[in-house]
């Protein structure tokens, strides 16, 4: 196959991914864009293992078919509550696939002549081994706090940020002088080391809540990482593609951050709720005292009878409880009665962009029930009742009144001005910011303190024997 | 240096498409946004298979050969479970 037609199969390649992209733009097109995508890979794949080039297809027809195995089994498996992980680890791979790639390009130059290594196969390569070594070693991390082998809090030591300026700079002048002095491939490897410690240092100080953005980011990073090994290798379909990647993180991490109403620097570097789920009771009892109004599944199931109108709220704790299934049980319910249901969807609600309507979708609820924040915050003051699961600072209402809280001018759903708010929750303890929450003493306001699945099952059977 | 400006140039066009194309996904298919461009970055299993391949050493073999493993986890593992997670979302027309 002669280099013209290659690089016109990659053309094509590339334009499919743009279409499998294009396509997600509506659930009903998203599966074929999807195909569409696949086919661009196996289009790339199979003109690159006919290229002349190859000598030897054992080592690549074992890589293949381990990867394969890997990758095929785990995607199956994977149950979509571990979805975060999923994509934190595949963020990882991609970011360690570019080093390699790289590495190897830049081991193979040396051998055959260091001297005709060009400028831009020097900064790219270093390009590529910095943001490589920090996705790979990020996402690990990432991946290890998701599955709970890593400590879930914010993780912070004094001088933290001095370190990991240190180590930047190490890793930026390892990279120059692997510029400079392109023989000497140990630089290379000694500024990987570096970078590798550095994807550690940034992302162990993250907490929980703090996720999505991380997920989003590092996301972006295995796009760069991909990008720069396409100008390491001069290839185009590579740049196109970590382009679109490194886009698509982009996006989603300023989504992210502007859910939360923080900056990028201010997630990355000064996070808050340092120890969440800790008791720090003191000014939360004055809040809560008297206020709050426990109430049974029973009393929750007659407010229901007369509703007309209920939203469903969730957050990560529906996730850890594993309620979706029974959460669609409650909504099937209600609906056979006649109600008029909806589930209302916070941006960061969760632990990865889109969490909440994967498991919501998991439990076959239809998604034109899914609303986004906007559009769910026009219609809580025509709602009878609001059932909170699992979510908490994203409904808080400090975050849009008061001043001085680490809330403050998040954009929250405005679950308060729904004429009944139920919140199931297992106690009153504060939610990832830390601060106590007056959503849960408002007069409107009642408390069904038990597991989120219990609850929600109890719930449809006394909604049931109405 | 031409070729450089016409990589270059390609890549920033890239980039504008890609945030063209991405704003336009709802956040529902957020998720799936995310698995399906993991397995887009797989696409670096070309320049992993070039490397296993071609034999010039035995490092950039070993090198080539972990490239094409890692990559095609991406690439089988982020379109299966893409197509897993669409197909729910799909299914309650």
């Amino acid at each position: 196959m002669s280099p013209d037609l290659v690089r016109f199969a990659y053309l094509v390649a590339a334009s499919l991914f743009v279409f499998g992209l294009k396509g997600l733009s509506h659930p009903r097109t998203a599966v074929r864009g999807n195909r569409l995508s696949a086919l661009g890979m196996f289009i790339a794949i199979v003109v690159t293992l006919i290229d002349q080039q190859i000598v030897r297809f054992e080592f690549i027809v074992a890589g293949i078919v381990l990867g394969g195995a890997i990758g095929a089994i785990w995607a199956l498996k994977v149950p979509m509550t571990a979805m975060p992980q999923f994509v934190g680890l595949c963020n990882g791979f991609g970011g360690g696939a570019s080093v390699l790639v790289a590495g190897a390009a830049y081991v193979e130059a040396v051998l055959r002549s260091a001297d005709t290594i060009s400028m831009q196969f020097g900064i790219a390569t270093v390009a590529s081994g910095l943001i490589g070594g920090v996705t790979f070693w990020g996402s690990l991390i990432a991946f290890g706090k998701l599955q709970g082998i890593v400590s879930e809090k914010a993780v912070r030591f004094t001088g933290d940020h001095v370190l990991k300026g240190l180590f930047l700079l190490a890793a930026l002048a390892a990279g120059v002088l692997v510029i400079l002095q392109p023989e000497n491939t140990l630089y290379f490897w000694i500024m990987v080391a570096i970078a590798s410690v550095l994807g550690i240092l940034l992302v162990v100080p993250i907490g929980g809540a703090d996720m999505p953005v991380v997920i989003a980011l590092l996301n972006s990073y295995s796009g760069m990482a991909a990008a720069a090994t396409g100008f390491v290798l001069s290839n185009n379909v590579l740049i196109i593609s970590g382009s679109l990647v490194g886009a698509s993180g982009f996006i989603l991490t300023s989504i992210m951050c502007k859910a939360m109403n923080r900056s990028l620097a201010n997630v990355m570097f000064a996070g808050v709720g340092g120890d969440s789920g800790g008791d720090d009771a003191g000014p939360a009892d004055d809040l809560y005292e008297g206020k709050v109004k426990s109430t049974t599944a029973e009393e929750v199931a007659m407010v229901l009878d007369s509703a007309r109108r209920v939203v469903f709220v969730p957050g990560y704790g529906m996730a850890v409880a594993q309620a979706q299934h029974a959460v669609r049980d409650l909504a099937n319910q209600l609906e056979a009665d006649g109600i008029e249901v909806e589930f209302a969807i916070h941006p960061v609600a969760g632990r990865m962009p889109g969490h909440m309507n994967v498991l919501l979708a998991e439990a076959d609820v239809p998604y034109d029930r899914l609303k986004e924040m906007d559009e769910a915050n026009t219609g809580f003051e025509q709602t009878d009742v609001t059932i909170v699961i699992g979510a908490n600072d994203v409904v808080n209402p400090l975050a849009r009144d008061a001043a001085d809280t680490p809330l403050t001018g998040m954009p929250i759903l405005n679950v308060d001005k729904s004429r009944t708010v139920v919140v199931i929750k297992r106690s009153l303890s504060p939610g990832f910011a830390g601060i106590p929450n007056p959503l849960f003493a408002a007069d409107n306001c009642l408390m069904l303190f038990a597991d989120g699945k219990d609850a929600v099952q109890e719930l449809t059977a006394a909604v049931n024997e109405i | 240096m031409g070729e450089t400006i016409a990589i270059l140039t390609i890549f920033v066009l890239a980039v504008f498409v890609g945030f063209e194309v991405i704003t336009k996904v709802p956040p529902i298919l957020h998720t799936p946004l995310m698995s399906g461009s993991n397995a887009i970055s797989g696409i670096t299993i070309i320049g992993a298979i070039l490397s296993a391949g071609t034999q010039y050493s035995t490092l950039t073999t070993v090198l080539g050969t972990a490239a094409v493993v890692f990559a095609t986890i991406n690439v089988v593992g982020g379109y299966l479970v893409t197509n897993r997670m669409l197909d729910m979302f799909k299914r309650k027309e």
